[in-house]
């Protein structure tokens, strides 16, 4: 029996175009598989230069099939377009749309890893007779002896580092999963890629929410709920302050983020961010910076990585946003083993609903869940 | 690895003899067809006898045949050149949902302009009935467009019988025949049809030739404008040599028609035999009787028809979904959804489509990497 192939989720990037030639170059039958994930050509409002938005960092545009078909071809392996754009639709996007409109702040590339591309990818990747899947994540994966766990650790390149996108990984995904690029640094894997001839190896990083044309996600929710025929209307609210004085009006909840400063509309004496938001009352509660202050907060549907759960209040480093530098805190059991709270040694800055809040141990994540 | 070709409804490979004939066109029978001199005349001569070989396999007088890209430039002069050409007030046109996009497009371009268009729907096998045909004719009909053979399915449509209807009711009659050329007889003169498309590639000739058989005296309204080439019918400097090819193509087919469709018939029931026989949950979609000999179409239950083309492909086995123009699409397959197919059945089902190059034996490696291939991808999503 030959070795069974890995299949390497290609989006036509620098980083996964790289992972398959190294894979290629250390031996192994590889099958290249690029996830068609979301039609740019709906939603035709937000598209810039007759159609299609161009430039880097767009989700599955011709352009990025065409340079996953190329580098597939210049190594030399079997190479196919799966269509996802249903699931993703319907297990990314919407959602997405729900918890913006539900007044919180979701993050899209957590549900796509957890549902699409460790989940239905994975699938696909089993079904074309492939035991392992690859991808270009900046993240390491290690199997712990003395517990017999699979452990998720922080990419050696902190700034690369993805694994804030990767706390929902189950151990059986983990099992199958490689990601070589963990050990590299982003230079370093543009040497690789350009060492390699790789005809992609001078293209620019993507953005971090791939169906969203250049990081306008309101302007994308507008179009998605128009299309949906939402009327616009019934997402119109005030936006008060903390002591309940009204300042002002707004479009919608979705709008505004937790900690958002820009784009309120309203002028006062000092700076005013976003404290809340409250769907119900389609209400944007503002106030100070130091209103924006949290000790403590829950995290529910929580995944254990590579710890089996909390015996014990547990101290950790706990990230609220990708761009969060992971703060001290203690983590305690609450009765429901899917829900922790999360107690800060200081107060930080916008803990925002929606959001992940990733557990590490130092290099190692010990789970995460999302904030209420 | 070795790999075997099952998707032949997709396109052929060149017959060796046409091949020898495109190359030698190639490199010598440069000159324009529509020129006086001497190399004018031989190009001239390899497209007339190119039309005269072609006008045979269908039954045609040569001068009816207009020469084309392809099938989808024929059926849009068919489809777009009747309506367009037919005068008063208000025009309609009748046509079915399991037509190719070739039909089905020029056809909404067509209602976008303003005329009727009345969508026929089939039965579960597939198949118009001639009597919606009739039911959907009005005073003001123009155009009936109905195709012989399907290209997911293969079912062959009572085109004789629609001929008749429409004759009688003094309306003009296209029929797609792209997926029944090489495959099926085709005789326009005794079934009655006024406008009939064929394609070079799907009977071993290249991509990128076609025809349309006009019947004398059917009004047609250019949709290029240029020279006068073909009496005037389609404007462009001929594609000698692949015209040439496709009269080779179309000889060839003759000669082979009845010995090749009944090899393909036994090869096309060896597999469904054995397909029915060893895996469980698979159904036939369509008609099984009135169909193309080469044309199979499975529904494999709880099967997600786009991993197992790709497991066949990395098995070396090259079969599709359905129609090749809709690949990557994310509805399920219009054909399939005309015959009743819930979409999660339609995203199961697996066309395969034989041709000159198959064998037995052939066939039953791929029967066995089925099996295989099934069986490992219901197990997965067991799990899944």
């Amino acid at each position: 029996m030959p070795e069974p192939p890995i299949a390497v989720a290609m989006s036509g990037g620098v980083d996964s175009s790289t992972v398959a030639a190294l894979l290629v170059r250390q031996g192994h039958p590889v099958v290249g598989l690029t996830m068609q994930l979301w039609n740019q050509r709906r939603l035709p409002e937000l598209a810039v230069e007759g159609g299609v938005p161009s430039g880097p960092g767009r989700c599955c545009s011709l352009d990025d099939v065409y340079d996953a078909r190329r580098v597939a071809e210049q190594i030399g392996i079997p190479y196919y377009v799966v269509n996802f754009e249903r699931q993703f639709e319907e297990q990314v996007v919407k959602p997405f749309v729900e918890e913006y409109l539900a007044g919180r702040t979701p993050i899209p590339c957590t549900l796509c890893n957890n549902y699409i591309k460790f989940d239905r990818f994975l699938e696909m990747a089993e079904s074309v007779g492939a035991r392992q899947m690859a991808t270009g994540h900046y993240a390491r994966i290690r199997r712990d002896e003395a517990s017999g766990r699979w452990q998720l650790l922080r990419a050696v390149d902190h700034t690369k580092d993805q694994t804030y996108f990767l706390f929902g990984l189950t151990q059986q995904q983990l099992a199958r999963t490689l990601f070589p690029l963990g050990e590299l640094t982003k230079p370093e894997v543009r040497e690789l890629a350009r060492s390699m001839n790789l005809a992609v190896a001078a293209k620019g990083d993507s953005q971090e929410i791939c169906f969203v044309p250049n990081g306008d996600y309101a302007a994308f929710l507008r179009a998605y709920l128009e299309e949906s025929g939402v009327p616009r209307e019934r997402t119109r609210g005030a936006i008060v302050s903390t002591d309940g004085r009204t300042l002002g009006e707004h479009e919608g909840v979705h709008h505004f983020t937790v900690g958002q400063r820009r784009g309120l509309g309203v002028a006062t004496g000092e700076p005013l961010y976003v404290i809340a938001t409250d769907s119900q009352r389609q209400r944007v509660i503002v106030g100070g910076n130091d209103e924006l202050l949290r000790p403590r907060f829950f995290a529910k549907d929580v995944n254990w990585i590579s710890i089996a759960g909390l015996a014990a209040p547990m101290r950790a480093q706990v990230k609220i946003r990708n761009k969060h530098a992971a703060a001290p805190a203690t983590l305690q059991a609450t009765g429901d083993a899917a829900r922790v709270e999360v107690v800060f040694d200081q107060p930080q800055r916008a803990v925002t609903p929606g959001q992940g809040a990733v557990f590490y141990d130092g290099d190692l994540v010990l789970g995460g869940g999302w904030i209420e | 690895m070795q790999r075997f070709y099952f998707d032949h409804n997709a396109t052929t490979p060149l017959a060796p003899e046409v091949l020898e004939t495109l190359t030698s066109c190639l490199g010598q029978v440069y000159g324009n067809a529509s020129s006086i001199h001497h190399f004018g005349q031989a190009a001239k001569q390899r497209l007339e006898a190119a039309r005269r070989q072609l006008a045979v396999l269908i039954h045609a007088n040569s001068n009816e045949v207009v020469f084309t890209s392809g099938g989808t430039e024929a059926d849009n002069m068919a489809v777009l050149g009747v309506a367009r050409a037919a005068a008063g007030p208000s025009r309609h046109v009748v046509t079915t949902t399991v037509e190719h996009p070739a039909v089905l497009g020029p056809c909404a371009q067509l209602e976008r302009e303003g005329v009727a268009v009345t969508w026929l729907r089939v039965g579960s096998d597939g198949v118009v009935d001639p009597d919606d045909v009739r039911r959907a004719l009005r005073p003001d009909t123009v155009l009936v467009s109905v195709m012989h053979a399907n290209n997911e399915l293969g079912t062959i449509q009572p085109v004789e019988e629609i001929a008749r209807i429409a004759r009688r009711a003094g309306v003009p009659f296209h029929v797609d025949g792209v997926q029944a050329l090489g495959k099926i007889p085709v005789d326009v003169e005794a079934s009655g049809v006024d406008l009939y498309s064929v394609s070079g590639h799907k009977v071993y000739a290249p991509k990128g030739v076609g025809a349309l058989y006009v019947r004398g005296g059917t009004k047609l309204a250019p949709i290029a404008f240029g020279g006068h080439h073909e009496r005037g019918r389609r404007p462009g400097t001929e594609n000698v040599p692949g015209i040439a090819a496709f009269g080779v193509a179309a000889e060839v087919a003759g000669c082979n028609l009845a010995s090749e469709g009944n090899r393909l018939t036994v090869l096309r029931d060896r597999l469904e035999n054995a397909v029915a026989a060893r895996i469980s949950g698979v159904t036939i979609n369509g008609s099984r009787w009135k169909r193309t000999p080469n044309t199979s179409n499975m529904c494999f239950e709880a099967i997600e028809g786009e991993a197992l083309v790709i497991a066949l492909d990395l098995r070396g086995f090259a079969v599709s979904t359905g129609a090749a123009c809709s690949s990557g699409a994310v509805a399920p397959s219009h054909v399939l959804t005309a015959i009743g197919l819930p979409p999660e059945r339609a995203r199961a089902s697996m066309r395969f489509s034989l041709g000159r190059s198959n064998t037995a034996e052939q066939v039953d490696a791929l029967v066995d990497a089925l099996e295989g291939a099934v069986a490992h991808l219901r197990r997965i999503s067991v799990h899944a």
